[in-house]
């Protein structure tokens, strides 16, 4: 008589049956009926909530009369199972209703003020009585705060990412790339108040006659900040699958480490470190607080970098989103609606070169 | 305990794919039965068949009967868990779970079957180790982490596991191919063992191997690349190695294969 | 469960052991150190020694940029330092223990209790929400659904992950804020004698709403590397709990969640440190009020980044360094957040590629 046998009679099945009863799926949707019935009466019936709290009270007494059903015919194991199943899928159900409503609301409010006046003209001398208005000069900020910073990032990353993988030894090494990992959860409002004490409040009163300066190129260094960790990372990941055989190749025809790095890992690579920089781009295009803390936002159009207060579109929103008039929320979830598109056109853009990436290799 | 294997017209596919055609066989009681052929050639997919591991990937069925003791394991109220419990199976890389020691290892399968009490644990534990012809090796360690063991303890490890939850039937797919030839020979000795107690199914690919161990030997073999594989011949291990019906199964094991 | 990506994982592996082997190729091919004696060939030393230069150049470069790093999160630290010490001393009050935010008084009075409170209750409530239903979904991805709706759908979270904390701020308070008001209200009325739902209102721009739109944020962030780190699991290892006759979700509990428990952890520690700093968000659903209240569901709760969001625009000298200060405690919290969560991540890799 095996072990099995003598602790759970029952459970075991002898080896002449093998056949198990199933739930019957009758049974299965009686039991949700039930359950939802039950709560409808009891909730609504009392008094003590609205349908939602119905829904949610007939879910719980479905899970749970779907474990004791499932637990009578099926033992106990299955219905565990088909309990943890149902569990998971509920939580997906639970967790998409949100997501979806942040989408429809950003699509249906932002359509709103989706006109071409909303991208040609700025806030200046928009009061808040006035209707139009529009994000242009955001736009602008955003662009040049962003480009900026990648053109900063991305040398510097990729350099950073080269020395880890090809030079990097050691002890040095490792503190590195442990703190490129720790750097990648560094707050956005730190990485702001870093560039605001340290160029804003030092270095720009140098050029400004003693007077500390917002400025847009201190949110592009602010931004820099944080895309370079992101870019080392993906580039470093990137590198790491160049096959070696082929910097061998290169190095048996005599060719210096350094011309192989710049003329064969770096070009083998290109794609994905390509798709590495637009996530972080995208990233970086979203933030709010450091531009708010260094670029100081501004009403007007302002296509000078180093020159004084620059808006961009996410400080854009968060300005529209407090502001008193009526007006201003439609406005808000315009350019939100412009800066995920944004945004998502850029992440989008960035997987679908990965993944063509992917599949040539 | 053991049990009798009846296959007929068992095909197997990966979704459009069909790996063997119509493979008929019956496996007796307490013997051990060796499947060999090339690469490719389906032996592994109807190794899993046998316990319906096979369809554990997408898109994966079979036609045809298994029966065991003349129950259809496919039957459609099947409980597909209590086949696999009954038909036990040892993977050609040793996978002891990563995050269990060596008796939490052996016991595995005795827990996720309801079995708490910690006396008839340590009972199960021992008894299946030294079936597996660990115990002594392990019976100091045993809250180490199984996968600190060499390969060959692992893999034994794994038997030992398989041969816990007491199935009727144990499969093993290439058991020692990822081993060095003194912990084949273990495992080998081990077999022998537990032919008394189980019906033993291997599929490997080292003939002297099949010819040391089995009783009985399918081969099996493909036409071409994309051809579902097949049966070509099954008989008395004696048979095949000396003296085989099929002019292919002869090519194969004289090594005049492809 | 055959989960094809955990092949790649393999892959990986394997290219990881490739670049070592090329190192070393680097190293005695081209590394002119390395040449002591003349070469027997006649090599010019002139062509030799020009690539000396460039080669020592390239790398010193590239080290330089490696370096960067550590010389930024070290400047992040001195510089905030420099700035926070003249406004603390002018401080009038225990920084540490001071509820209250007036530091751009003549007599300045400020300290970061009650913001550091509001930071790390937020921040939980974020968690206990999001990291049981964002384990869900990982698991639905990567054992349940079938392939054809879970590549789509983990390309949706992941694009989810990308969408702006401004988005979501804004989402919170125009649209969500309403349902999260009914919902307090109902709490407090049947649950209003546990302190944590009681109170007289209003309801609505609570700690509970900030808590919540955090939870959204963190859930694609969470259930996307979770999801990797279930992907991972080794076939074999799922296979053996299937072969033993285990259900699905006894194959999950023996094979998948112990081998992804310090992963799920790290994914925890870094959805953790992304709330704890999230700033826009909560500056946007939260009514400000400096207190220690526990409380969730009256308006009020405050976080140290939506205040420096919020008190930055009217803050003079003192105030700019009284809010540079609690962005220092902000920094130095999320640093030892991170810190915690890469160590367990680097500890599991060397496990992992030990066993391997």
């Amino acid at each position: 008589m095996s072990i099995l046998e003598r602790q759970v009679p029952g459970v075991v099945m002898t080896p002449d049956n093998i056949r198990s009863r199933k739930l019957p799926v009758v049974t299965n949707v009686l039991v949700a009926v039930a359950a939802f019935a039950v709560a409808a009466v009891v909730v609504l019936g009392t008094g003590i909530g609205n349908w939602v709290l119905a829904v949610v009270v007939g879910a719980v007494l479905y899970l749970v009369g779907l474990y004791f059903a499932a637990g009578r015919v099926e033992g106990r194991r299955a219905a565990k199972n088909r309990t943890m199943q149902a569990l998971i899928y509920s939580a997906c159900v639970l967790a998409i209703l949100p997501l979806a409503s942040v989408v429809w609301t950003l699509v249906s409010k932002g359509i709103e003020r989706l006109d071409a006046n909303f991208f040609s003209t700025s806030m200046n001398n928009i009061g808040a009585r006035d209707p139009l208005g529009g994000a242009y000069h955001a736009i602008i900020g955003t662009l040049e705060q962003v480009g900026i910073a990648t053109l900063m990032a991305v040398p510097l990353g990729v350099l950073g990412a080269i020395y880890l993988v090809e030079y990097g030894r050691g002890k040095f090494a490792g503190t590195v790339r442990f703190f490129v990992d720790v750097m990648t959860g560094i707050p956005s409002i730190v990485a702001g108040l870093f560039i605001l004490s340290f160029w804003v409040l030092i270095v720009s009163p140098w050029f400004n006659d003693g007077q500390p300066r917002f400025s847009g190129f201190a949110a592009s260094l602010a931004l820099a900040v944080l895309m370079l960790p992101t870019i080392v990372r993906s580039t470093e990941e990137m590198l790491r699958l160049v096959p070696g055989p082929l910097r061998e190749g290169s190095y048996a025809l005599g060719v210096p480490q350094w011309k192989t790095i710049l003329k064969v890992v770096l070009p083998t690579a290109l794609p994905g470190i390509v798709t590495g920089v637009m996530l972080a781009v995208a990233r970086a295009a979203g933030e709010t607080a450091p531009v708010l803390l260094v670029a100081g936002g501004a009403a007007a159009i302002n296509f000078d970098p180093f020159g004084g207060n620059q808006q961009s579109l996410s400080l854009f929103v968060y300005q529209q989103a407090g502001d008193a008039s009526r007006y201003a929320p439609a406005r808000a979830w315009t350019a939100a609606l412009t800066l995920v598109a944004l945004v998502l056109i850029l992440t989008i853009a960035a997987k679908l070169l990965a993944r063509r990436n992917k599949l040539s290799r | 305990m053991a049990k009798r294997i009846e296959a007929s017209n068992v095909s197997s596919y990966y979704g459009s794919f069909k790996a063997i055609d119509s493979v008929s066989m019956t496996v007796e009681p307490k013997t051990i039965t060796a499947l060999i052929g090339p690469s490719g050639c389906g032996k592994s997919t109807f190794l899993r068949s046998i316990n319906r591991m096979h369809e554990v990937l997408p898109g994966a069925r079979i036609e045809g009967r298994l029966t065991i003791d003349d129950q259809n394991i496919y039957d459609p109220d099947v409980d597909v868990t209590a086949v696999r419990r009954m038909i036990g199976m040892v993977f050609q890389r040793p996978n002891p779970f990563p995050t269990m020691s060596i008796y939490e290892n052996a016991v595995a399968g005795l827990k996720l079957n309801g079995v708490k009490k910690k006396s008839l644990l340590d009972e199960a534990a021992e008894k299946s180790l030294r079936s597996a012809n660990l115990w002594d090796e392990v019976k100091d360690r045993l809250d180490r982490p199984g996968a600190g063991l060499s390969g060959g303890q692992q893999q034994r490890l794994c038997i030992a596991r398989t041969i816990a939850v007491e199935p009727q039937v144990v499969l093993m797919d290439e058991p020692c191919s990822a081993l060095d030839p003194i912990s084949t020979l273990a495992i080998e000795d081990l077999m022998f063992k537990l032919k008394d107690r189980f019906t033993i199914i291997i599929v490997t690919h080292n003939m002297q191997q099949a010819a040391r161990v089995s009783d009985k030997t399918g081969f099996f073999s493909i036409d071409k690349t994309g051809d579902p594989g097949r049966l070509i011949e099954y008989d008395d291990t004696q048979k095949i190695f000396s003296n085989p019906s099929q002019r292919k199964t002869e090519d194969y094991i004289t090594g005049r294969f492809g | 469960m055959g989960d094809y990506p955990s092949r790649s994982v393999n892959a990986t592996a394997g290219d990881l052991g490739v670049t070592p082997r090329h190192a070393q190729g680097a190293g005695y091919g081209n590394s002119p150190s390395n040449y002591n004696e003349p070469p027997l060939g006649g090599g010019g030393a002139l062509p030799k020694k020009t690539r000396f230069s460039i080669e020592t150049g390239f790398r010193g470069l590239s080290t330089a940029a490696g370096a960067m790093v550590l010389v930024i999160i070290v400047a992040i630290a001195v510089f905030l330092i420099s700035k926070a010490v003249p406004a603390l001393q002018a401080n009038n009050a225990s920084f540490l223990t001071e509820l209250t935010w007036f530091p751009n008084d003549t007599e300045p009075v400020f300290g970061i209790a009650a913001l550091a409170f509001g930071t790390v209750l937020s921040s939980i409530i974020a968690l206990i929400v999001a990291v049981p239903i964002a384990l869900s979904i990982a698991l639905f991805l990567s054992h349940y659904a079938p392939r054809r709706l879970a590549t789509p759908l983990g390309f949706v979270i992941d694009l989810l992950a990308a969408v702006p904390s401004v988005v979501f701020g804004l989402w919170g308070r125009d649209v969500f804020q309403e349902p999260v008001r009914d919902f307090s209200i109902w709490l407090n009325e049947y649950f209003g004698w546990i302190p944590l739902f009681g109170g007289e209102g209003p309801f609505g721009q609570s700690i509970m709403l900030g808590g919540l739109v955090l939870a959204i944020m963190v859930l694609p962030i969470v259930t996307s590397l979770s999801r990797e780190v279930f992907q991972q699991t080794p076939g074999m290892n799922e296979e053996a709990a299937l072969a033993l006759g285990a259900t699905r979700w006894e194959m999950i509990r023996t094979a998948v969640l112990p081998y992804g428990k310090p992963g799920v952890i790290a994914a925890v520690m870094l959805g953790l440190g992304r709330a704890l700093g999230e700033t826009i968000a909560l500056a946007l659903t939260l009514s400000i009020a400096f207190k220690i209240n526990v409380n969730l569901i009256e308006n009020g709760g405050n976080s140290i980044a939506a205040n420096i969001a919020n008190a930055f625009g009217e803050a003079n000298e003192t105030g700019r360094g009284a809010l540079i200060a609690s962005g220092l405690v902000l920094f130095v919290i999320t640093l030892v957040v991170n810190m915690t969560a890469r160590a367990i991540i680097y500890r599991r890799r060397e496990f992992r590629d030990s066993a391997a």
